[in-house]
């Protein structure tokens, strides 16, 4: 309990050295550019697979069931897009990203924290929370909406491939079946998610790299505990912050 | 000048420091030296503001660090050099990136960037290595590229965590002699942390010894080898046999 609480105060210690830092000069450009890349870019091809995927599994699922129930597939395109835009969309890129950027991000801190490489920032002038972590606080809450808005495009795209393969739903009908009922708050619940989802993954990712402890198997715990505290925070979090988006008229 | 008063550190229930007190005289090298886990590493630490003491001063040309806001602190920081026991060097950063890393903020032009960078190197020992990396080092390089790294942005003062421990004689040696060059030709105030007893009689002008936590004695290195102090006879004895 008390290592709990103490681990408490030190992520929101960091979180307040990096809001300081967010404002205050040099701003580390460049490393921003390159995070961007590393997080959004290199991340984007296996989001993408991984949403086109859910989106062709929820087109299928959605037809059967519809079938057994109204003996027709229909309303196919609301509920991928739907789910797509205000839940599995952000969820499922945040879960992502936490396997493929909050775990390396974890590690390379880490890895950088116990062969005294931290230290050694500060030695030479340099504030390593304005100088590792500020940029990829920041790469990942530029590039999460990003990857998640192009990631629900896709899913959608996948649900319609199969609601005109195995159903023989016309694109005309899936796409007005999509956006029929979806209205402006939904895309911003959407991303208003991602937004949060981002910052909650990073800080978590970073927090936990830059106060491992106890060499190479520090690392491996406080890789594992990053992961595992990320996805129960995201899955924790969307409950309470969709209750607010929606008491809040946000989709 | 940096004046130590009564310093306490502890981890938990161990207590490391128990009351240091030590002055550091500007331009001398002196060499603090004692047992493994007597808690050399952790005075150096607490020096150059790394490690937060629990009780005592470390006042740095007149500032208490202790006492700083993080802002000043950094500034303070500034005045330092440290040359880490394993290094430190940033692994996804070549030779030369990070010899430059401490002049990042000098706002100097690429030239001027890459000729201080050379110099460095030139002191070292290591010219023509600049796009290696850490990882193709070997560990003498890696210890002289480090000590490139630490004076490049022309500290005041020099702090070396056990700079040849690990190494073979003639490497250790090298680095030894390199700590006196640079004391020469940059002029500055150097604290080694070592338990090899050789090099501190051959780099420092003073030996502190520090034994349960406190400077129990300081001798000029000299005068080690025919000290009548009976810790300073201990130590001498155990490092020569």
């Amino acid at each position: 309990m008390k290592r709990t609480i103490e681990s408490l105060g030190e992520y929101l210690l960091l979180i307040y050295e990096i809001i300081l830092n967010l404002f205050s000069p040099p701003f580390e450009k460049n490393i921003l550019i390159n995070q961007i890349y590393e997080v959004g870019l290199k991340s984007l091809p296996v989001c993408l697979m991984t949403s086109v995927a859910v989106g062709m599994v929820l087109a299928l699922q959605t037809g059967m069931a519809s079938i057994s129930v109204l003996n027709e597939p229909a309303y196919i395109g609301t509920v991928v897009t739907f789910s797509l835009m205000k839940e599995l969309g952000p969820m499922l890129t945040a879960v992502v990203l936490v396997g493929r950027i909050g775990a390396a991000i974890t590690a390379e801190l880490g890895s950088m924290r116990v062969t005294e490489q931290i230290d050694a920032m500060y030695t030479l002038g340099t504030d390593p929370i304005k100088y590792l972590i500020v940029p990829r606080i920041l790469a990942f809450t530029i590039v999460l909406p990003i990857l998640t808005m192009l990631s629900i495009l896709i899913g959608i795209t996948g649900g319609g491939i199969i609601s005109y393969l195995r159903f023989d739903i016309p694109s005309t009908i899936y796409i007005r079946d999509s956006l029929d009922y979806l209205g402006l708050e939904d895309f911003f619940h959407g991303l208003i998610k991602s937004v949060i989802f981002g910052i909650i993954v990073s800080t978590i990712a970073c927090y936990k790299g830059f106060y491992t402890e106890g060499g190479a198997e520090g690392v491996g715990k406080a890789t594992t505990s990053c992961v595992v505290l990320s996805i129960t925070f995201l899955l924790i979090g969307d409950y309470f912050l969709s209750s607010l988006l929606i008491a809040l008229g946000i989709g | 000048m940096i004046r130590i008063i009564n310093l306490y550190k502890s981890f938990g229930t161990k207590q490391v420091l128990q009351g240091v007190n030590l002055d550091i005289y500007d331009g001398e090298t002196i060499t603090i030296m004692g047992s493994s886990g007597e808690g050399k590493t952790v005075l150096l630490k607490n020096i150059i503001g790394l490690m937060k003491p629990d009780r005592g001063s470390i006042i740095v040309d007149g500032t208490d660090i202790t006492k700083v806001d993080n802002r000043t602190l950094r500034n303070v920081q500034k005045k330092f050099g440290y040359l880490f026991q394993g290094s430190a060097l940033f692994d996804s950063m070549n030779v030369f990136e990070n010899v430059a890393f401490g002049l990042r903020h000098q706002n100097l032009s690429y030239e001027e960037l890459t000729k201080k960078v050379k110099l460095y190197l030139s002191y070292v020992g290591l010219e023509g290595i600049e796009n290696m990396y850490p990882s193709e080092l070997s560990g003498g390089m890696k210890k002289r590229v480090a000590l490139a790294r630490a004076v490049a942005y022309n500290p005041q003062y020099i702090l070396y965590d056990e700079p040849t421990t690990g190494l073979d004689p003639q490497t250790a040696e090298t680095i030894t002699d390199l700590i006196i060059s640079l004391q020469k030709k940059l002029n500055v105030t150097s604290v080694v942390v070592t338990h090899d007893l050789k090099a501190a009689i051959k780099v420092s002008q003073r030996i502190a010894f520090l034994s349960k936590g406190k400077i129990v004695a300081i001798e000029e290195s000299k005068k080690i080898l025919n000290s009548q102090e009976p810790l300073i006879k201990e130590f001498v004895s155990a490092a020569i046999l």
